[in-house]
């Protein structure tokens, strides 16, 4: 995936020295910049996302992502641009669709499928029209990290602080209505109003996603990690800074993995990422196992 | 019933209209003291959960007076604890206990808790969770994540969570259904030396009164559009629900001191079809 002229550089188990090479290139350095932003807002979204169970929201708005991209291509203009426009666009349709209930209903779902359909079609389109392209949908579908510009890094910078100062303030609040809907509303909490902003901010958030792991990948950032994190730990505040730690940790591995090998990004961060989930299963169910073990054997002991 | 203190005491005289065949319920004049216990009964349907909308300020009433702890519904709802109908949390919810006590405390504020900022406050905020998780009883659970906490355990840790600001009202919506016999006894009892200890008014509204029967101080008894209110042995008599339900009932008490009725009638289909009838427990 690098640039032929890089060589062949070989990764030598000295941080340092490996990380001096790789930010010897411009476009490392915006790369693992834009990983850094991407983790540290995903971090904090998905944690919200698997708490508030929303992956299949998450999903559509990835998926609405690609026509956004490859349309930004096709006039020219920056895919970050494009990711951002469409997401938040899809994001704000989704918030104004009236709401039954929360299960939602088969209908709901058949027509997200519909449009999740049409929206990877319509992309697919627009990447067909555009002729100059040398490597097809791939990049946008599954990450690249090659060509993310330093007027990028600042858009996501820029977008990501937004995200993030406005979920410091309505934090709080969100954490009582994704967790408790009926007494939170009765403490004067706008339920949907919240509902409907935090769907616009994971658009961002999926928007800035799709830039390093594509957007059929942007699970491997938004899901993975917060649900690793809450395997971990039923802790709010230590939740949310392992999620993002967790998805900066792969974020950034799979960046130096993708550099010195000739594999693609989007799966070196979703196989770390991946890999991270199974050991923390692995992890919690052990303790769990351990714990009722202590429990019976203080029974036995009492008894 | 006279009272002590204005502000202490909540009275609903009040109409409710639901639907355009006429009145929910009407004749309801109830009036609950400081640190009473009062049962909400009647067959499903009746509008039980709508007179806790009322005393909340969420559902307006036709006609009639309503105020609540002295003002009008909704004015003091900083302290009224509300426990909505039962909710209950599946085992995939990575949350603890504590965490859905504290949100009770300032779930509802702005901004995130900072570390570092407002210490004392913060200790403060912690010390109260504890300590009404100590009032309940759920030292034991209220760390593990609240998906994997039973029945009881969940229903302990949302009373505590409707405490946790003090509250001089506690509006629960059937606490005590979906919890086996000897939970909810435990539960009742719970409710009752809050009452008594605390000095809580506590109105809750219930499936089955046995239960709660001894430590109740007055019922609320709705049905058929009407409603009779007073203490347990005035409202659960054969004669009140004869008049009530406008049909022959019987209240039996059995040997160890249960109440059951006996022949309430089949609700008219219009009214609810959730309806069911025969020999059920007393306000079944």
């Amino acid at each position: 995936m690098r640039p032929a002229e890089a060589g062949a550089p070989v990764f030598s188990w000295n941080l340092v020295a490996d990380f001096q090479d790789m930010w010897s290139y411009l476009y490392m350095v915006n790369a693992f910049r834009a990983g850094l932003i991407v983790a540290l807002v995903c971090g904090v979204v998905g944690w919200f996302v698997v708490l508030r169970r929303q992956t299949f929201a998450a999903h559509t708005l990835s998926v609405v992502a690609f026509p956004g991209a490859s349309m930004a291509v096709l006039l020219g203009a920056s895919t970050t641009l494009g990711y951002l426009g469409f997401c938040v666009a899809a994001a704000l349709v989704i918030a104004a669709l009236p709401r039954r209930d929360r299960e939602g209903g088969a209908e709901e779902s058949a027509l997200t499928g519909t449009v999740q359909a049409f929206a990877l079609a319509c992309g697919y389109l627009f990447m067909s029209l555009y002729k100059g392209l040398l490597e097809g949908p791939t990049a946008i579908l599954f990450g690249d990290f090659l060509g993310i510009t330093t007027g990028q890094v600042a858009i996501l910078g820029a977008v990501g602080a937004g995200v993030l100062v406005i979920l410091a303030v309505i934090g709080r609040r969100l954490l009582f209505a994704s967790v408790d809907p009926d007494v939170a509303a009765g403490r004067g909490v706008r339920v949907p109003a919240l509902g409907r902003l935090f769907l616009v901010l994971l658009g961002v958030a999926t928007a800035e996603a799709s830039q390093i792991t594509g957007t059929l990948l942007v699970f491997a950032l938004m899901v993975i990690p917060a649900a690793t994190a809450q395997q971990l730990t039923a802790r709010p505040s230590l939740g949310l800074v392992l999620s993002v730690a967790l998805g900066f940790v792969s974020c950034w591995a799979g960046l130096t993995a993708a550099y010195y090998e000739p594999y693609p990004l989007g799966f070196f961060v979703t196989g770390i990422a991946f890999a991270g989930l199974v050991l923390a299963h692995v992890v919690r169910i052990s303790r769990d196992a351990i714990g009722r073990a202590r429990t019976l054997q203080a029974v036995r002991g009492a008894a | 019933m006279k009272c002590p203190a204005r502000n202490q005491c909540s009275r609903c005289a009040a109409q409710l209209f639901a639907w355009p065949d006429g009145p929910l319920w009407s004749g309801l004049d109830l009036t609950v003291g400081p640190g009473e216990f009062t049962a909400v009964l009647g067959p499903n349907g009746a509008g039980k959960s709508t007179l806790i909308k009322v005393l909340l300020g969420m559902q307006p009433t036709a006609e009639g007076e309503v105020t609540v702890l002295g003002a009008a519904p909704g004015q003091r709802n900083t302290a009224i604890g509300y426990l909505p109908q039962r909710r209950s949390f599946d085992a995939g919810v990575r949350i603890r206990g504590t965490d859905i006590v504290r949100l009770g405390l300032d779930g509802d504020r702005w901004g995130i808790p900072l570390p570092g900022l407002g210490r004392s406050r913060a200790r403060e905020a912690r010390d109260r969770v504890e300590a009404v998780i100590k009032l309940v009883g759920a030292e034991a659970y209220a760390h593990r994540p609240i998906g994997q906490c039973s029945g009881g355990e969940q229903q302990r840790l949302l009373i505590a969570q409707a405490l946790v600001r003090g509250p001089r009202l506690l509006l629960l919506d059937e606490p005590l259904d979906s919890l086996d016999l000897p939970n909810q006894s435990a539960v009742a009892s719970l409710l009752g030396r809050i009452c008594a200890e605390e000095g809580v008014s506590v109105v809750i509204v219930a499936h089955d009164v046995n239960p709660i029967l001894h430590h109740l101080d007055r019922v609320v008894y709705i049905a058929e559009g009407g409603a009779a209110a007073g203490t347990p042995a005035e409202v659960i008599t054969s004669e009140t629900l004869t008049r009530l339900y406008r049909t022959r009932v019987e209240v039996l008490r059995t040997g160890d001191g249960r109440l059951v009725v006996v022949g309430q009638p089949e609700a008219p289909a219009a009214h609810t079809d959730r309806h069911s009838a025969g020999v059920r427990d007393a306000a079944g």
